[in-house]
């Protein structure tokens, strides 16, 4: 019988099997400052890293975005030079603040060449499905189980279901892979993939580019996805080819054949699947305190009442009182009071083009920051001059870091702000106490800085 | 990690859902060494502002010393942070039931030797109306037989994953697992390709 891509990926990399459960070889294992518990674990049980050159430390949850702000709470101080402590320790490769390669983990790891097609990696966060998008198995894990897999390079899992979303035909103009995956996660609920793998598949995906797989494999797990994937290709190998950690001569060749053989076989099943028309995705925004409360910013704020479902209507009444929202109220009336251009999701060159070419030549009416998802990012953003599009709209060019996306390193929304945001997430308190986020596309929240409310970006194109 | 058995205990109902990892354990605490975690869970919850108690149902003196959790959709979604499970873990719970978990969220229970049950909805339901009724009655927890027994003496089955089963049951953790399998491994990477288990930075 076929197999799936994840079949596939999951027998090649399966060492044993016990009781139903499989240990996983992990090729890469991805860490960042959160991983303190699990080196201090790891100290008291008298254990060391079994694979020091698989093992890659990221200091970006807490990197001060802000050129010598240093950090901003003695916490953020703490794990940071814990991480770099356990690193030199251990001898791990280490991007620190200030390195040339340094970054948000999901967007150096696939920029250089650190996670390839084909692999399994691991990393303390649930964004790491983000790595998906290269043909990979990217579980994010909690503290045992970094734990195990800096001393074992393996993990215990059951073997997962696999949902498969066939997205078919083209996206329309002003619509992005941000919107394509927001309509996904209202379509099937944020926790509508429960206990499985989405897989994404069809021709929209396989027209996107990596940048963009990338944007939808990070947001699977808001579907409530173990993780996310795509199966690679030709645009894959593309991408990695000649990165600073990619193989080259033969091992190239062969990665190439590795490739190749991944396709899922024609006859494989899957637990579930779904089926999305492109031409039904239009510019999304959240409007509640969850990814699936999330509408095209054409509609409305929903009202309770017309809502059957007695716990439904409850949580959108509690959702619409936290976001002080009106049902009915038009979203594109919305003001909103910060902009956040940034995180794993869309912080890639791409999303800053895309972000810049809304905004230049206009005024920010509202306070924001642009955070590069990487060192990279932000050379090749400056050599471009994106930057200058940023800061002639009176919007600060920040550096590299997870920053305002879970607002734990002092860049933060206040208590009752509305802020238009690039990231993944909207849970109540996310941005900050109180603070209400609103998710959508780079572009997107270009125009909501702009505009100072919601805004449908394809009318502000067609007024200029 | 102490075996799992029996659980006959108190259990407080939670009937908020979508709880993500972060309200259950707020990311602004940190993560401190050697201390209880059980001071943040569900802090803003719990307490308002300026640290006073919001008199929720974990203040309420019939539920005291409850060990399980009767939770509700989705529980512990979002982030993978392990902290949550800890906070869970410290304040004394070692059962926490729901309609639906949050997969990463409930793989780290085990790890911790919390064992988290999926039970249809209606079910999850119709206990936390009891508990909320009858505050302070207890729930039956029994790993082997795989049951939860309701106050009012109703059986409910659970499923569970061999492999955990067997952890939580005997208080083995995974390198206990692993270390049956150590020459596994070994094989393993001596026929993965150097590109992979050695690679070269440029």
């Amino acid at each position: 019988m076929g197999r799936s891509l994840v079949e596939k990926l999951w027998d090649a990399h399966a060492v044993a099997t016990t009781a139903g459960q499989t240990l996983l070889y992990i090729d890469r294992h991805l860490i960042h400052e959160g991983s303190k518990p699990a080196f201090e674990a790891l100290a008291k049980s008298g254990r060391g890293v079994r694979r020091p050159q698989q093992t890659f430390a990221f200091a970006d949850h807490y990197a001060p975005t802000v050129k010598g702000r240093g950090f901003t709470t003695p916490e953020s101080q703490t794990v940071s030079e814990a991480l770099a402590r356990n690193a030199g320790l251990h001898a791990l490769s280490h991007f620190g603040v200030g390195h040339p390669r340094h970054g948000i983990v999901h967007v150096v790891a696939p920029e250089l060449g650190i996670v390839l097609p084909g692999m399994t990696v691991a990393c303390g966060d649930s964004h790491t499905s983000t790595c998906g998008a290269l043909g990979v198995l990217a579980f994010g894990i909690g503290a045992s189980e970094i734990e195990h897999v800096l001393a074992m390079q393996t993990l215990w899992l059951p073997p997962p279901q696999v949902l498969r979303v066939d997205i078919d035909g083209e996206l329309g103009a002003g619509v992005t892979a941000k919107d394509l995956v927001v309509h996904v996660i209202a379509r099937i609920g944020a926790a509508g993939a429960l206990g499985h793998v989405v897989e994404f598949a069809g021709s929209t995906i396989t027209a996107l580019g990596m940048e963009q797989r990338m944007t939808i494999c990070n947001m699977a797990v808001e579907a409530g996805g173990r993780t996310g994937i795509i199966a690679p290709d030709d645009t894959t190998l593309a991408y990695v080819k000649g990165r600073p950690f990619a193989p080259r001569d033969a091992d190239w060749d062969r990665l190439v054949e590795l490739v190749r053989s991944l396709a899922p076989d024609p006859d494989a099943t899957y637990a579930r699947r779904v089926a999305i028309a492109a031409a039904d995705v239009v510019p999304m925004v959240t409007w509640g305190t969850n990814p699936e409360q999330a509408a095209p910013v054409t509609e409305h704020v929903p009202d309770p009442q017309t809502i059957g479902d007695a716990k439904q209507r409850a949580m959108v009444e509690r959702a619409l009182a936290y976001m002080a929202l009106e049902p009915g109220q038009l979203l594109a009336s919305v003001a909103i009071d910060r902009v956040f251009i940034g995180s794993c999701t869309n912080a890639r060159i791409e999303d800053l083009r895309a972000a810049a070419a809304v905004l230049r030549g206009h005024k920010a009416r509202i306070p924001g920051i642009v955070v590069p998802g990487s060192a990279a990012v932000k050379r090749e953003a400056e050599a471009e001059g994106l930057d200058r599009v940023f800061t002639d709209a009176g919007l600060e060019w920040r550096e590299p870091g997870c920053s305002m996306c879970l607002a734990i390193n002092g860049d933060l929304a206040a208590p009752g702000e509305r802020c238009a945001s690039t990231s993944n997430r909207n849970f109540e308190g996310r941005q900050g106490k109180g603070a209400r986020t609103h998710l959508m596309s780079p572009a997107m929240a270009a125009a909501a800085a702009i505009t100072g409310h919601l805004t449908d970006v394809r009318t502000l194109a067609r007024q200029r | 990690m102490e075996p799992f058995g029996t659980v006959r205990a108190r259990a407080i109902p939670l009937a908020i859902p979508n709880i993500d990892t972060d309200r259950i354990k707020p990311a602004r605490f940190g993560l401190p060494s050697d201390v209880s975690y059980a001071p943040f869970m569900l802090y803003d919850l719990r307490f308002d502002e300026q640290g006073q108690s919001r008199d929720s149902v974990f203040e309420q003196a019939a539920y005291a010393g409850a060990q399980i959790l009767v939770a509700d959709d989705n529980f512990g979604c979002g982030s993978s942070r392990e902290s949550a499970v800890w906070c869970l873990r410290d304040y004394g719970f070692r059962v926490v039931i729901a309609p639906s978990f949050g997969d990463i969220f409930f793989g780290n229970c085990f790890k911790k030797g919390i064992l988290p049950i999926v039970l249809p909805p209606d079910v999850v339901a119709t206990l936390r109306t009891a508990l909320t009724e009858s505050p302070g009655a207890e729930v039956v927890v029994e790993l082997e037989s795989q049951t939860v027994q309701a106050p009012g003496g109703d059986m409910h089955g659970f499923t569970i994953d061999a492999f955990r089963k067997a952890c939580l049951g005997s208080g083995v953790d995974d390198f206990e697992m692993t270390a049956r399998h150590a020459s596994a491994i070994d094989d393993y990477e001596a026929t993965t390709p150097a590109w992979i288990t050695g690679p070269i930075e440029r």
